[in-house]
């Protein structure tokens, strides 16, 4: 327990490397925080040509709300993606980054990983409050269902830590983590249901009724849970399905238990293999 | 509170050697496990107390370990087994600086670096303008860190550091930073940490300011601790200790003749001596003690009104004196073989290890007929005065008159420079 007492006494450290992190992610960059807007919507951008012009795909229909617009479904799945994706690649890079603290300062490292995950918290919420904007313009009234928004971003934090902290300090003894995690965020990102509807899986599933339980395979990603959780607040306007609810807290204790374990059995020589 | 601020017990560390580094998993695979490393023991089996307010080094050559055992203390390190209680806020002055983001401004980092340190925000508030302040950095501390020069970024380090406050502080080598000014500065702030009752722990080098700041000491031998307790005599041991191997690698190392030599010809020095206090040659000899330096020479063709040379060079550089026999004693001629002594009567170099450069030149000046940079090393061994910091003790004696203090005296005209 003195490891939590210590975190808390933390707190103020962890703030400073929190605004370090924000202050030095958009240093001397012209558009300073706006990149953290001009990514997803250039993606989303990318996407909706080659899906809707291209391969003519329909946008899905959102119930109840009715809404029906292809750039606000891809956007409503890909920040959330994005937070994934950046805070995984942060997160691994996160104390080789900072070799030259952890060889000379104690505190709590985990401090380190938690400041990199939280600085895109920050992005995160600057670009739903953006999507939440535009889909108002649409007629779609999100404002009641935000509460619901800050839970899901909540437990998907946990969620990230979790995969985090593990990565994080694997990647110190074995420096593929982070080659090998680009390759698999890759993988992950088609395995979840982002530029395309879970229905579109769900129906190939019915056509072709293969012999093993594909469905609980696919459904075994907790961003699935994640992801479906963000279309139905944002974009249908429903609670998400309590499956998909109890799954993904469900994934977030047991990813941030692994995950501190992990990081407390492989720290003690952190110092000697930076 | 307990006595002792810092309690090692049965401290051990290893470390893992990789025969070649290579965390990567491809190589992990081919072998069927992490790289193949030898175990390197660092501390073994190290126990002892640190007491509360007192000022405490350790000492031992490269690679006994001093340095991991401090870093075990401040936590950067976790020993394989035993135990380390510090007691009290602890502050390590490791590496200055460590942290700073260099795209931030000294104000910012000051704020972070603290943080780091275990300061809260009120408490920096508090202290900000006394960190800036001693830092000497008022005009720069809204820049960013990277438009600092070295001197100014170390400076700004040691200035948080030292401004935590701490009641156990860990110092490892970095006491010389800044310029003559602000080390003053450093050292007045280390005197006042001491007399508050803060316990300090040094890992240096430079045994003169352990001798100076430190009561007690312990020597570390290849992970053990060989010596422990006051520190005056553990320095002077390990002093003595240190220097024989020095001098006797160099003699391996080169046999004869080491360094560069120069000159027409005509005549050489074909051998340099240092005789002890006893008249035996030696490359040994003790501080305060009579010595001569016998500079063998000799001559193809007779040399008219020769001049010796003597140089002696600390191995850092740093040249000790320069000295010849034009003023002193000139021969009117040279011819075939001989020495020319040089005597010392109390020799006032300090503690150390020394090169000795000499040369044969013509009374003009113009003519050189040898020069032999660092023909000699010899060490010299600690002895009278005991406590002198510097390159040399200055011969004198002190005495003590009573009354007003002496108005200032005008040069008189006749006085050379």
């Amino acid at each position: 327990m003195s490891t939590v007492k210590e975190l808390v006494g933390s707190r103020e450290l962890l703030g400073n490397l929190l605004s370090r992190e924000l202050r030095g992610k958009y240093k001397r960059s012209f558009l300073g925080w706006s990149w953290s807007l001009v990514n997803p919507l250039s993606l989303a951008a990318v996407y909706t040509v080659v899906f809707v012009v291209i391969f003519k795909a329909a946008a899905p229909a959102g119930d109840p709300s009715g809404l029906k617009a292809f750039p606000l479904f891809l956007l409503t799945g890909l920040l959330p993606w994005s937070y994934l994706s950046n805070t995984i690649t942060g997160s691994v890079g996160s104390l080789t980054g900072n070799a030259s603290l952890v060889n000379k300062v104690y505190f709590p490292r985990e401090i380190l990983v938690a400041s990199s995950t939280l600085s895109w918290v920050v992005s995160l919420f600057i670009e739903l409050a953006v999507l939440a904007v535009v889909l108002l313009a649409f007629g779609n009234n999100v404002l009641p269902w935000l509460p619901v928004v800050v839970v899901l971003v909540a437990l998907q934090t946990v969620f990230v830590l979790g995969v985090g902290l593990a990565l994080s300090v694997l990647n110190v003894y074995f420096r593929d983590v982070q080659h090998f995690m680009s390759i698999l965020l890759q993988i992950w990102f088609y395995a979840t249901p982002v530029i395309y509807p879970i229905s579109f899986v769900e129906s190939y599933v019915e056509r072709h009724d293969p012999a093993f339980p594909v469905m609980l395979l696919y459904r075994a990603n907790p961003m699935v849970a994640f992801v479906e959780s963000y279309h139905r607040v944002l974009y249908d306007l429903r609670f998400p399905a309590l499956g998909d609810f109890l799954y993904a807290t469900v994934a977030a204790l047991v990813s941030l238990t692994i995950g501190w374990w992990v990081f407390r059995r492989f720290e003690g020589r952190l110092a000697e293999e930076l | 509170m307990s006595e002792f601020a810092v309690r090692v017990e049965n401290v051990s560390k290893s470390f893992r050697l990789y025969a070649e580094k290579n965390t990567s998993l491809k190589s992990a695979m081919l072998r069927g496990g992490r790289a193949k490393y030898q175990v390197f023991p660092a501390l073994d089996d190290v126990s002892f107390d640190i007491p509360q307010g007192s000022t405490f080094a350790l000492i031992g050559a490269n690679g006994s370990g001093k340095s991991t055992l401090l870093k075990c203390m401040a936590r950067i390190l976790r020993p394989d087994s035993g135990r380390i209680t510090v007691d009290g806020k602890m502050s390590a002055l490791l590496e200055l600086g460590a942290g700073f983001h260099p795209e931030l401004s000294g104000r910012e980092n000051v704020y972070l670096n603290a943080s780091i340190l275990g300061l809260s925000r009120k408490q920096v508030n508090e202290r900000f303008d006394d960190i800036v302040g001693f830092a000497g950095l008022e005009k720069f501390i809204d820049s960013p860190v990277k438009n600092y020069s070295s001197g100014m970024y170390v400076r700004l380090g040691f200035a948080v550091a030292i401004n935590v406050d701490p009641e156990v502080l860990l110092v490892d080598e970095v006491l010389a930073v800044g310029d003559e000014a602000f080390q003053q500065k450093c050292n007045e702030r280390f005197a006042y940490l001491r007399d508050i009752g803060t316990t300090i722990v040094v890992v240096s080098h430079s045994l003169g300011v352990v001798r100076t700041l430190c009561e007690q000491a312990a020597w570390l031998e290849n992970g053990v601790v060989r010596r422990l307790g006051p520190a005056a005599p553990i320095i002077d041991d390990y002093i003595e200790f240190m220097h024989p191997e020095r001098v006797a690698v160099q003699d391996e190392d080169t046999g004869e003749p080491t360094g560069s030599r120069w000159g027409e010809g005509g005549a050489r020095i074909e051998r340099v001596e240092l005789l002890d206090a006893n008249g035996k040659p030696s490359r040994r000899v003790r501080m305060g003690d009579p010595v001569t330096f016998r500079l063998h020479y000799a001559c193809d063709e007779e040399i008219k009104r020769p001049v010796f040379g003597l140089g002696i060079h600390r191995l850092d550089g740093v040249h000790v004196t320069g000295i010849n026999s034009r003023e002193n004693r000139v021969p009117d001629s040279i011819s075939g073989t001989g020495y020319m002594d040089f005597v010392s009567d109390a020799l006032p170099i300090l503690p150390g290890t020394y090169d000795a450069t000499v040369a044969l030149m013509d009374h003009s000046n113009l003519r050189v007929y040898d020069h032999w940079n660092h023909a000699h090393r010899f060490d010299i061994k600690p002895g009278v005065p005991r406590e002198c910091e510097g390159v040399i003790a200055m011969a004198g004696t002190w005495s003590v008159g009573a009354g007003p203090a002496a108005p200032k005296r005008r040069r008189s005209p006749g006085a050379k420079r």
